[in-house]
C-alpha cells in the first residue's frame, strides 16, 4: 500500500484554500484523529474517504467549529486562524453540511436561509434581500428550492440544496458537505455533481465525505484516506483508481460479495395481495402491491426514493396500517380489519430494518446495549423474572459487537456517538441475530464504508442460504442488482415491473423507475418465471 | 332588559380584569416554551412577583416601586431556572416544580416574618396601588345604552397594568414574527443543533427568552397585588400560572390564539364567581368544586375535540447537548 504523505506537489498551480496541520482529537478513550495533516487547493474538489468511524465527520466538525481540536492548526488562505465556534467558521467563508441536515423543519426554505444571517434586527428590509440574492444564486447554480415551502413538505434531495444554498447565502467559499450522496436518489446525485462543478467552475473549494469511490472517481481533483483517524494516503485523482483506494481504505484488497444463484426457492414465506396505503390526505401513496417472497431467495425493491418502498416496508412490518389488501406471512392472514402491530409482527418472525435508522431504528441517547434489545425486551433470555437482566444485554451486545465489527466496542457508549455506520451495524445485528424467518431490509448499506458493506452483502446472502425470505429496499441499483433474486421497480406507488435477476439490466430497471411500462415483455416474462399472483 | 345588559357588561369587566394575569403569564410562557425551555414555574415567578410588589409598595408607598421589585425578584427566578436547565441541562420540569415549591414557602414566611399578619402583607390604599384609569367622556356617554357602560367599564375604567397585557400580545407577535430576536426564538425552541451550526449562541438565546418570561411573570404578580388586589396573601396566584400554561397549550404556542384561551378561562372563572350559590334550573345549586374545575375540563374537552392537535415545540423540555 501506498503510504503517502499529504499532497505537497500542487496538483496545478494556486494556493491552498484550508491546511491542517497536526489536527489531534480524542473522545475519551477514542482517539477519533491523529495528528492528521491535509492541505486542500482553492477552487477544487477534494474528497475525503474512509471506514467508518475512521474520523471523517469530527475532522470536517472541528474545521467548521462544532468541535475544538486538542492539539494542531488551521491555515484559511494561508494565514493561521482560530476556529472556536461555527460563527467563526462562517465569518472565514467556511460552510458545512452535515450528514444529518440541521434545517427547522417548521419554518419556510426563506427563513432557514435567513437564520443566523438575517441582515438586521427586523426580518423586513433582510427579506426582501434575501429574496434578490437567494434568486440570483439559484439561478447561477441551478438550485431551484421553493423559497416559500415548510421544509418538512420537501424531500431529501430538495432540504439538500437548501443547505447548500444557506451555505453560499453565508457567503462560503469553503463547502464541507459530509456524505451529500447517502440519502440521494441517482438522479439527485447527477443533479448534485452538476451544481458542485459549477461551483468549483466560479473558484469555489468544496471538500466532500463520501463512501462511493465511483463519485471519488467522477467528481473530484485529489482525495484524502482516512484510517483509524490517520491521514494514510492522500492522492490526485487521475493517478488512481477505485482499487487502489479501496485497499488503502481497510488495508486489504477489496473483494466484493457477489450474489451466486441459490438453491431454487421454496414456498413463500410472505405473500401481498392488492395492498394499497391511503395518506390521511386520502392519497394513495402504495397501489395495489402484490408480490411473493419465497424461502431462500432476496427480492429486491428498486425505485426513487419516495415512490412508495417506504410505505410498503412500514405497512409489512406493522408500523403503519393498510387500507385495502391482505399480506399473509408465516401462517397468519394480515387485513385492514385484523391489523398486526409490530410487536405481533416480530413474534411472527417478521424482522425489520428500517430506512431511517435515527428515527426509527434507534433511541439516541441510549447506551448502544439498550439499542441492542430495542424491540425485544420480552426476550426471557435476557430477564430474571420480570427484570431485565443488563448484564446478560451487556454481555449479548459485546458479542453482537464482535460479530458485527461495530466500533469501538462499547456496550455502553452512547448510540449517537457511534459513527453512522456503526449504528446501522447494531441495527442489523439486533434484527438479523434474532433469526427470523422474514427480513424486512430498507437500505442497509446507507452510510456504511465498503469494507462494511461487503460484509453486510455478505450476511444477508448467507441468511438467504440459510432458507429465509429477505424483502430488500435500496436507493442502490448496483446493491438491488448484486444480491436479487427477483427485482421490484416501483413507480408513483405502484409496482411497474417485476424482473428476474438474469434479464435485469440498468437500463431497463432505470427505465420501469421512470415508470416506463411500454416494455411489457421483460416485465411479464419474470412475472411468470418469479411465480406472482 | 336593562338588567340583562348591565349583567353583561359586569361579566365583560370581570372577564378582563381576571385575563389580565393569565395573558402575561401566558405570553411569559410563550417565550420561554418558544425558546425550547418549558416553565411549570411560571405560578411560583409570579407569586414571588406578588409578595415583592405589595410588600414594596407597602413599604415605600410607590406602586412604581412595587412593580420593579416584583420584576426583579421574578427575574431572579428565572436567572435560577436558565442556571439550572440551560447552563446545568438539569430537568426543565423539576427545575420549575421546585420554583413553585419555593416560592409558595417562601412568601408566606417572609410575609409573616416582616409583617406578622398571618401571611399577609398591610393593605394598601390607593396611592400605593395602580388604580382604574378614567378616560375621557366616560361619565358623559354613560347614559348611553349599554355602549355607554361598556366604553365607561370595560374599555375604559381597567388599571395601567391591564392596557400594558393588551399591548403585550400584538408586541409579542410582533416580537416573534417580524424580528430577527423571534425568528432565532422560534427556530431554538424547534431545532437547536440548526441555530447551533447558524453560529448563534443557544445559550445565550434561551437565556434571553426566560428573562423575558421572569418579566412578564413579574409584571403579572404585581398585577395581582398592587392592581387588582390591595395586598398580598398567601398562596394568591391560586393555580394562575398552571391555568396560563394550559392558555398556552389550548392556543398552540401562538400569541392570538393563546390571548383567545387566556378571555375563555376568564370569562368562565368571571361566570363561576357569579354562579356560585345561584340556584339554577334543574339541577338547583351547583357545588363549588365543580364551578371551580370548569377551566379545566374546558381545556381537555377543546384539546380533545374541537382545538386539534396542539404539538409543542420539537425540543421543548431538552437541554441541548451539542451531538450530531
Ligand atoms: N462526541 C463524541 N463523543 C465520543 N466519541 C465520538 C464523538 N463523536 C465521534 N466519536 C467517535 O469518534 C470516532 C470517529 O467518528 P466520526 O463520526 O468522525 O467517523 P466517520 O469517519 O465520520 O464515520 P462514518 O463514515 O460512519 O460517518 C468514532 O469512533 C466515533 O464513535
Ligand atoms: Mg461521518
Amino acid at each position: 500500500m501506498s503510504q503517502t504523505v499529504p499532497l505537497s506537489v500542487p496538483p496545478q498551480p494556486g494556493p491552498w484554500a484550508v491546511e491542517l496541520v497536526g489536527i489531534d482529537k480524542r473522545f475519551g478513550p477514542v482517539h477519533a484523529n491523529k495528528a492528521v495533516s491535509l492541505r486542500i487547493r482553492a477552487g477544487s474538489i477534494h474528497g475525503l474517504v474512509g471506514e467508518n468511524g475512521a474520523g471523517k465527520s469530527t475532522l470536517m466538525s472541528i474545521l467548521y467549529g462544532f468541535y475544538q481540536a486538542d492539539e494542531g492548526q488551521i491555515l484559511v488562505n494561508g494565514a493561521e486562524v482560530r476556529i472556536r465556534e461555527p460563527k467563526d467558521a462562517i465569518a472565514l467563508g467556511i460552510g458545512m453540511v452535515h450528514q444529518h441536515f440541521m434545517l427547522v423543519e417548521e419554518f419556510t426554505v426563506l427563513e432557514n436561509l435567513m437564520l443566523g444571517a438575517e441582515g438586521g434586527a427586523l426580518l423586513k428590509d433582510g427579506i426582501r434581500k434575501a429574496r434578490a440574492e437567494v434568486e440570483r444564486l439559484e439561478k447561477a447554480y441551478r438550485l431551484d428550492v421553493p423559497l416559500d415551502a415548510k421544509v418538512a413538505d420537501l424531500n431529501v434531495g430538495i432540504q439538500q440544496r437548501v443547505e447548500i444554498l444557506k451555505a453560499l447565502y453565508r457567503g462560503a467559499q469553503v463547502l464541507i458537505l459530509d456524505e451529500p450522496t447517502a440519502v440521494l436518489s441517482p438522479p439527485e446525485v447527477q443533479d448534485l455533481f452538476r451544481i458542485l462543478d459549477a461551483l468549483r467552475a466560479q473558484g469555489r473549494t468544496i471538500l466532500m465525505i463520501t463512501h462511493k469511490l465511483k463519485e471519488i472517481m467522477a467528481i473530484t481533483d485529489a482525495v484524502s484516506v482516512l484510517r483509524q483517524g490517520a491521514v494514510v494516503a492522500s492522492f490526485h485523482t487521475q493517478d488512481t483508481n477505485e482499487a487502489a483506494l479501496a485497499e488503502a481504505m481497510v488495508g486489504r484488497r477489496a473483494n466484493p460479495a457477489v450474489r451466486r444463484p441459490g438453491a431454487p426457492a421454496g414456498a413463500p414465506l410472505l405473500t401481498v395481495e392488492d395492498l394499497s396505503i391511503f395518506d390521511e390526505r386520502g392519497v394513495e401513496r402504495l397501489k395495489r402491491a402484490t408480490f411473493r417472497v419465497r424461502a431462500g431467495e432476496i427480492v429486491g425493491v428498486a425505485g426513487v426514493a419516495g415512490n412508495g418502498q417506504s410505505e410498503l416496508l412500514e405497512a409489512l412490518s406493522g408500523m403503519t396500517p393498510f387500507q385495502r389488501g391482505r399480506v399473509h406471512v408465516n401462517g397468519r392472514d394480515v387485513t385492514p380489519e385484523s391489523p398486526m402491530d409490530p410487536a405481533q409482527a416480530r413474534r411472527q418472525g417478521i424482522a425489520h430494518v428500517p430506512e431511517d435508522r435515527l428515527r426509527r431504528a434507534v433511541v439516541k441517547p441510549f447506551p448502544a446495549f439498550q439499542n441492542a434489545l430495542l424491540g425485544y425486551q420480552d426476550d426471557p433470555a435476557m430477564a430474571d423474572g420480570p427484570r431485565l437482566n443488563w448484564k446478560r444485554v451487556a454481555a449479548a451486545t459485546a458479542r453482537l459487537m464482535e460479530d458485527w465489527d461495530v466500533r469501538p466496542r462499547q456496550p455502553s457508549l452512547r448510540t449517537s456517538l457511534f459513527s453512522g455506520g456503526n449504528q446501522q451495524k447494531l441495527v442489523l445485528g439486533r434484527e438479523m441475530e434474532r433469526d427470523p424467518n422474514v427480513l424486512l431490509v430498507g437500505q442497509p448499506t446507507r452510510g456504511v464504508d465498503i469494507g462494511a458493506i461487503e460484509f453486510i452483502h455478505r450476511r444477508l446472502l448467507a441468511m438467504r442460504d440459510a432458507g429465509k425470505a429477505i424483502l430488500l429496499v435500496s436507493a442502490e441499483l448496483e446493491e438491488i442488482m448484486a444480491l436479487s433474486d427477483r427485482i421490484l421497480v416501483m413507480c408513483d406507488g405502484a409496482i411497474t415491473g417485476e424482473l428476474a435477476a438474469e434479464d435485469a439490466t440498468e437500463g431497463l430497471i432505470g427505465r420501469l423507475m421512470a415508470g416506463i411500462t411500454d416494455d411489457m415483455e421483460h416485465g411479464s416474462r419474470a412475472d411468470a418465471a418469479g411465480g406472482a399472483a | 332588559m336593562d338588567d340583562t345588559a348591565l349583567w353583561i357588561v359586569s361579566l365583560l369587566a370581570s372577564t378582563v380584569r381576571l385575563a389580565t394575569p393569565l395573558v402575561l403569564a401566558s405570553l411569559a410562557g410563550f417565550y420561554s416554551e418558544r425558546a425550547g425551555v418549558v416553565d411549570i414555574g411560571l405560578e411560583g415567578k409570579m407569586l414571588t412577583g406578588a409578595f415583592a410588589a405589595a410588600a414594596t409598595a407597602a413599604v415605600t408607598g410607590s406602586p412604581w416601586a412595587g412593580l420593579a421589585a416584583a420584576i426583579a425578584a421574578s427575574l431572579l427566578l428565572a436567572l435560577v431556572h436558565g442556571f439550572a436547565c440551560i447552563t446545568h441541562r438539569g430537568d426543565q420540569v423539576v427545575a420549575g416544580v421546585a420554583i413553585n415549591t419555593i416560592a409558595a414557602g417562601l412568601t408566606a414566611v417572609l410575609a409573616n416574618a416582616w409583617f406578622d399578619l398571618g401571611g399577609r402583607t398591610p393593605s394598601l390604599d390607593g396611592g400605593q396601588r395602580f388604580l382604574g384609569l378614567h378616560f375621557p367622556l366616560a361619565e358623559a356617554v354613560r347614559g348611553v345604552p349599554l355602549l355607554g357602560r361598556f366604553y365607561g367599564e370595560v374599555i375604559g375604567g381597567q388599571n395601567l397594568l391591564v392596557y400594558l397585557a393588551v399591548l403585550a400580545v400584538p408586541a409579542t407577535s410582533w416580537v416573534a414574527y417580524r424580528t430577527r430576536f423571534g425568528l432565532r426564538l422560534r427556530a431554538v425552541g424547534e431545532n437547536p443543533a440548526a441555530v447551533d451550526t447558524a453560529g448563534i449562541s443557544v445559550p445565550w438565546l434561551r437565556y434571553r427568552a426566560v428573562l423575558i418570561t421572569g418579566l412578564l411573570c413579574g409584571v403579572a404578580g404585581a398585577y395581582l397585588s398592587i392592581a387588582q388586589g390591595a395586598g398580598f396573601q398567601e398562596n394568591m396566584t391560586a393555580g394562575k400560572g398552571y391555568l396560563a400554561l394550559a392558555a398556552l397549550i389550548l392556543g398552540k404556542w401562538r400569541p392570538y390564539p393563546t390571548l383567545a384561551g387566556c378571555l375563555l378561562f376568564a370569562a368562565t372563572d368571571a361566570l363561576q364567581a357569579r354562579l356560585q350559590g345561584v340556584a339554577l334550573p334543574v339541577v338547583g345549586a351547583v357545588p363549588v368544586q365543580i364551578i371551580e374545575v370548569l377551566p379545566y375540563i374546558l381545556t381537555v374537552l377543546l384539546l380533545a375535540g374541537f382545538v386539534g392537535k396542539s404539538i409543542p415545540p420539537k425540543a421543548a423540555g431538552q437541554a441541548y447537548v451539542k451531538d450530531r
